[in-house]
């Protein structure tokens, strides 16, 4: 319904009546509540898997306002003070102890982050599920995958902020990969750094960008993604159209209207991520080692390399990726294909609108093949998470390649095996669960 | 949807109830949020007492030490200046001292523990200037003839006596705050403690 | 297919369970053992603060401890004489590289970034502290099982005496006692690891508390929440 036209609002003599109605002549206040809100119709069949579209807003949410009052105390300088500790590394823990109420905030923000991983990486594959990616959604999927990039880059940027073992050696190694981009690639990484190590002027733009400039393109992606959403209207776990059936008030059959329905629904759900939320944050806000990691808890040397380092937890199934390619080719150094490697498999995600060639949408009118196509393509990403926490070992890296191999597999030969596959047929009305 | 006007009372009643725990829940979240707005540990530290010696403080004089980043004037008054304060008693707006403005042992008619040393915040009470001292008797410092000495704040023209009571009629609305302080010795104060804890 | 899958990923657990882990020794101790941490401040204080600093920490947070402010000045304060203060090292970082070699970490959390997959920081330093030996080929005339060629001598020498490494069986053996028998040396380095665990995050007992209210109280929030959903939805079939 979003776009369509809404009459204006008439005031009923009230006071505040009268104060919506002149508004509403001067800006769309009630069209957009009634096209995105109240009469916006969603399907109303959604399930388990529906809850994190919401909760990732929620999450962002979370991010910003604490961000704000982090970026009040924290300091991007890595300078030493006059204990010998770099600034910013003592500025969070400053905010840790110091602050009033700072430790909150931080362990929010800290556990944020990762949580917004997981609802994302739960919300993409809910679109795997119920084909959500495909025609006439692609351009949500699209906007979603630059989401993610987004993301992931806002992720690896605050990450350097606490200014610790991890935090430096991180980012030192992350910006090199672009030195393995031919002729460019070390000016490249230079330019990246602003300096020929990871140094205070790598702190200070990855601050700008963190706070900043990523934030503001993620807005903006997350803005377009939910208005191309309500233009074409969601999918649900049928992957019934319901705009094709509609009742003599042009209202899809099976459609309910968002709000109240899934607002009061999703306050269920937010209620549920918040206890999880919290069994982190207040009882093992380090997450056990991959929230938080270890090593971070000392301040950057730049002398000293950790003996093991490892990314975030959710950059570990692209970095095994990167570290599985070890052959060169084409005169170019395996450095450079893993590099490629890595780029890829995450803008590959991109193309699955197109690659996917099923005649139905949800994994529930698909036959076994399918089934186990997504199974096996779960299986080697958490693999490949968990080998990207390992140091490099023999049997890691032939389980990685092998992993590697069916993950882009998965893609690479989804126009076949997704038509081949024994289909059922799709009901003309959403089902419900009795 | 568009017919609610029926909404029956149990789903009224669940309304009310959800918002109110969540509303209690969002407002109990912005604890930390607005708590984390305070002075932190690091700026109570650095607000610390401080200790001052005044042995070399010559009567007449005046010195200015810095208690929570504010300046805080120690002022060794003459004889002259003491007499100056019982005349001025009609002039100012609270002679007695009855607003809050001062430790209870220095509500006295010289607002200070021993009579000659006043130790008084220099910030304005009207919108935190700080007064600049005009201590010269008539219109020697561009006040007028009368002028028995004391403080001028340069902001909005509020002036104050040598015990830094306000005088009547000016825009700041009570006499300068006297910070708790004590003598740890006969010429060291400390500021902003009223008696030493070691 | 799916025992393929089965062996895909048990794989990695199996061929990793078999790493050089560390053996460490559990860490007997606990945080809400006040007394504990108050033995292991003031160890802290006399054995660690010559070298190390604990810049993040104030003195004022060791009245938390339920030490009072005339006990913390009095026992624990010798780098400073404000209790707001920072517990800063007695020497200057910059000084203490040059003399030896590098500066000794700050040791305000320490404890959170030595935990591994062996076990928990607490485990890591509790082991670390008792497994001092004499070695003549090290210029400082120690070095330490977990942690090779380690830079620090044994601070707490006095008080455990000297073990040696026996190299056929690979275990310490304590040649010349110190002032403490061996449980009470023990006992005295796990009041110290405690201390250290507990500078590491002094409000993690309050964080857990608190954490037990937001769930008792989104616990609140879910009844009525779902009460109201179902309320909704009784509509919709």
């Amino acid at each position: 319904m979003a776009g369509g036209t809404f009459e204006k609002y008439k005031s009923d003599g009230s006071l505040a009546g009268n104060l919506l109605e002149w508004v509403d002549a001067r800006f769309p206040a009630t069209s957009m509540w009634r096209g995105h809100l109240s009469e916006y119709y969603a399907p109303k069949n959604f399930n388990f898997w529906y809850f994190f579209g919401s909760l990732a807003l929620l999450v962002l949410v979370i991010q910003i306002v604490t961000g704000i009052f982090l970026v009040m105390h924290y300091k991007p300088d890595a300078s030493l003070n006059a204990n010998g500790v770099p600034i910013a590394f003592a500025s969070v823990e400053y905010i840790m102890r110091d602050v009033p109420g700072g430790w909150i905030i931080r362990y929010l923000h800290s556990t944020g982050a990762s949580a917004f991983f997981i609802v994302v990486y739960l919300h993409m594959f809910r679109g795997l599920l119920y084909g959500s990616y495909r025609k006439p959604r692609e351009l949500i999927w699209l906007f979603g995958v630059g989401i993610f990039l987004v993301l992931m880059g806002e992720a690896f940027f605050g990450y350097l902020l606490p200014w610790g073992q991890m935090s430096y050696w991180g980012a030192q190694v992350i910006v090199n990969l672009f030195g393995a981009i031919p002729v460019i690639g070390n000016d490249l990484s230079i330019l990246i750094r602003g300096d020929f190590v990871v140094g205070d002027a790598t702190l200070n733009r990855f601050f700008s960008f963190h706070v900043i400039a990523f934030p503001l393109v993620l807005i903006g992606l997350i803005a377009a993604h939910i208005l191309a959403l309500h233009e074409t209207g969601s999918n649900n776990p049928d992957g019934v159209e319901i705009k094709a059936l509609k009742d003599e008030h042009g209202i899809p059959l099976d459609g309910i209207p968002f709000h109240p329905y899934y607002t009061v629904k999703d306050i269920v759900g937010v209620t549920v991520f918040l206890m999880v939320f919290s069994i982190f944050m207040f009882f093992m806000p380090e997450g056990g080692g991959y929230f938080l990691e270890r090593p971070n808890f000392y301040p950057a040397d730049p002398l000293k390399t950790p003996p093991h380092i490892a990314p975030v937890w959710y950059f570990t199934p692209y970095y095994s990726i990167l570290r599985a390619m070890v052959w060169n080719f084409f005169g170019l150094d395996a450095k450079f294909w893993g590099v490629v490697a890595m780029g890829a498999s995450v803008v590959i995600f991109a193309f699955l609108p197109w690659l996917d060639r099923s005649p139905v949408k949800s994994i529930r009118y698909r036959g076994p093949l399918t089934k186990v196509m997504i199974a096996i393509f779960v299986v080697c990403f958490f693999i490949l998470g968990y080998l990207g926490t390992l140091s490099p070992s023999p049997t890691g890296e032939i389980i990685s390649q092998i992993c590697t191999v069916f993950y882009f597999g998965f893609f690479l030969t989804m126009p076949w095996w997704s038509r081949m596959d024994k289909f059922k047929p799709v009901p003309d009305r959403v089902t419900m669960k009795k | 949807m568009s017919k609610q006007g029926k909404m029956d009372c149990g789903r009224r009643n669940l309304i009310v109830a959800t918002a109110a725990v969540g509303g209690a829940g969002a407002v109990a979240a912005l604890v930390p949020f607005v708590s984390s707005l305070l002075p932190s540990e690091r700026a109570k530290a650095s607000g610390a007492p401080v200790e001052v010696d005044i042995s070399k403080l010559e009567p007449g004089q005046m010195m200015t030490v810095e208690w929570r980043g504010k300046p805080v004037w120690i002022i060794n008054r003459t004889k002259e200046m003491l007499d100056t304060l019982p005349k001025l008693a009609e002039q100012v707006a609270d002679p007695k001292s009855e607003k809050q403005q001062q430790p209870a042992y220095a509500k006295n008619e010289t607002r200070s523990v021993k009579p000659e040393i006043m130790v008084v915040i220099g910030i304005c009470t009207h919108l935190g200037c700080s007064p600049s001292s005009k201590f010269k008797v008539g219109a020697e410092e561009g006040m007028g003839a009368d002028w028995l000495g004391g403080f001028l704040c340069p902001c909005h023209g509020s002036t104050f006596d040598f015990a830094g009571r306000v005088f009547k009629a000016k825009p700041a609305p009570t006499n300068l705050e006297v910070p708790p302080h004590a003598y740890l010795a006969d010429t060291r104060i400390i500021i902003g403690e009223e008696k030493k804890g070691a | 297919m799916k025992k393929f899958l089965i062996a895909l990923l048990f794989a990695p657990l199996t061929a990793f369970a078999a790493g050089a882990a560390l053996h460490l020794d559990k860490w007997p101790g606990a945080v809400s053992d006040k007394a504990a941490l108050q033995n292991g401040a003031k160890l802290f204080v006399n054995y660690c603060m010559n070298c190390h600093g604990a810049s993040f920490m104030r003195y004022k947070n060791l009245l938390d401890l339920g030490l009072s402010e005339q006990q913390v000045k009095e026992n624990l304060m010798f780098t400073s004489d404000k209790i707001g203060d920072l517990m800063r090292v007695a020497a200057r970082p910059d000084e203490q590289k040059q003399w030896f070699g590098a500066a000794p970490p700050d040791l305000t959390v320490i404890a959170r970034a030595r935990g591994s997959a062996d076990g928990s920081g607490a485990d890591w330093l509790y082991t670390y502290l008792r497994s001092f030996y004499r070695d003549e080929a090290r210029p400082t005339g120690w070095n330490n099982v977990i942690f090779a060629n380690v830079g620090m001598p044994h601070a707490l020498y006095g008080l455990q005496g000297y073990q040696t490494l026996n190299h056929d069986t690979h275990k310490l053996e304590l040649v010349k006692p110190g002032q403490m028998a061996p449980a009470e040396f023990d006992k005295t380095v796990s009041d110290l690891v405690g201390f250290l665990v507990w500078m590491g995050e002094p409000q993690q007992e309050f964080r857990e508390t608190l954490g037990y209210f937001v769930l008792a109280f989104l616990a609140l929030l879910f009844v009525v929440a779902y009460a109201l959903k179902k309320e909704y939805w009784k509509d919709i079939h």
